[in-house]
């Protein structure tokens, strides 16, 4: 019982299945990235895309197989309080970089 | 009536932990998480805001090493798995199989700490340092705060080594433990941002 209430909540869930499939997902992707830059020839827009794709892919695989997050109740506060500080760094990060690259603009008028 | 008051005791004095005590800690260090996670995503706002101020200096073409870099790489996410693997094992309470994975999980944390630091020193004494413009101050300022929770997070496991060995995998043990490995497994997620918007995307 005690066990049991230690493997429901956060980071103790796992299986060996789970953390192996993350790994090898995560050595794919971390792959992809690096394969895209170092191997060249690929326009630099498809190469920002790409890392980009693979980064925040890579970073839900992280999140589900090694943290172990998902739809299910035990986890849900974990989950809630993860996208309300994604909505923080996205008004945050996504304010600041607008406001930052946008300044000439705004500054002429 | 009695009772109550034992069980409040026990929760207070945090070494017998209440069921629900667990849950709670678990919950308040992941709440903790998400508050590095906005420290972090402060300084990726100001790297994207300032990482392109050269000043006439060198830019990521010039100082970084995408090999070296993979590398890095693949020891902070060999280290992430091997703390997966060391928690499968505390859930089955096998006290060596724990002690040994928690070994092999600080030995490749410290291969990464010791390659970034090396780049660190490579970096400023050709008189790269955070001092040379504003993209260095930057990039030291971000990375070399990720490092910072890195060795941090040596240090815990070091003393969890310590109180595996000596306490055994107690509750209170298998608790701090289960929260090392959260630390471990965000810090991997941290470095996924880090080496795709600092390094790759400083390359191309």
């Amino acid at each position: 019982m005690a066990s049991a209430s230690m493997d429901s909540s956060g980071a103790g869930r796992g299986s060996l299945k789970t953390y192996i499939t993350g790994f090898v997902l995560s050595v794919l992707l971390t792959v992809i990235s690096f394969a895209l830059v170092m191997g060249g020839g690929v326009p630099r827009s498809a190469m920002v895309w790409g890392i980009s794709s693979a980064g925040i892919v890579q970073i839900f695989i992280h999140l589900h197989y090694f943290l172990h997050l998902d739809a299910s109740s035990a986890v849900r506060w974990n989950v809630m309080a993860l996208l309300f500080t994604l909505l923080i760094i996205f008004i945050f990060v996504g304010g600041t970089v607008w406001v930052m690259y946008t300044l000439n603009l705004r500054m002429m008028w | 009536m009695m009772t109550t008051d034992v069980k409040t005791m026990n929760w207070m004095s945090g070494e017998s932990e209440h069921v629900d005590s667990v849950e709670i800690q678990t919950f308040g260090f992941w709440v903790y998480l998400m508050s590095d996670l906005v420290l972090f995503s402060a300084l990726f706002a100001t790297f994207a805001v300032i990482g392109h101020n050269y000043a006439g200096g060198p830019s990521g073409k010039d100082l970084f090493h995408l090999p070296y870099l993979f590398g890095e790489t693949m020891f902070l996410l060999v280290s992430s798995a091997a703390c997966g693997f060391t928690m499968l094992a505390v859930h089955r309470g096998r006290k060596a199989l724990v002690l040994l994975g928690l070994a092999v999980t600080f030995l490749l944390g410290l291969g990464f700490i010791t390659m970034e630091i090396h780049e660190f020193y490579g970096m400023i004494i050709s008189g790269n340092g955070p001092e040379r413009s504003a993209f260095l101050s930057a990039f030291f300022t971000l990375v070399g705060t990720h490092g910072t929770h890195v060795s941090f997070g040596l240090i815990w496991m070091a003393v969890m080594m310590g109180q595996v060995a000596a306490k055994g995998l107690t509750r209170p043990v298998r608790s701090r433990l289960m929260r090392l490995s959260m630390f471990w497994h965000f810090l991997d997620i941290v470095w996924v941002g880090v080496f795709s918007v600092v390094y790759l995307m400083g390359v191309i």
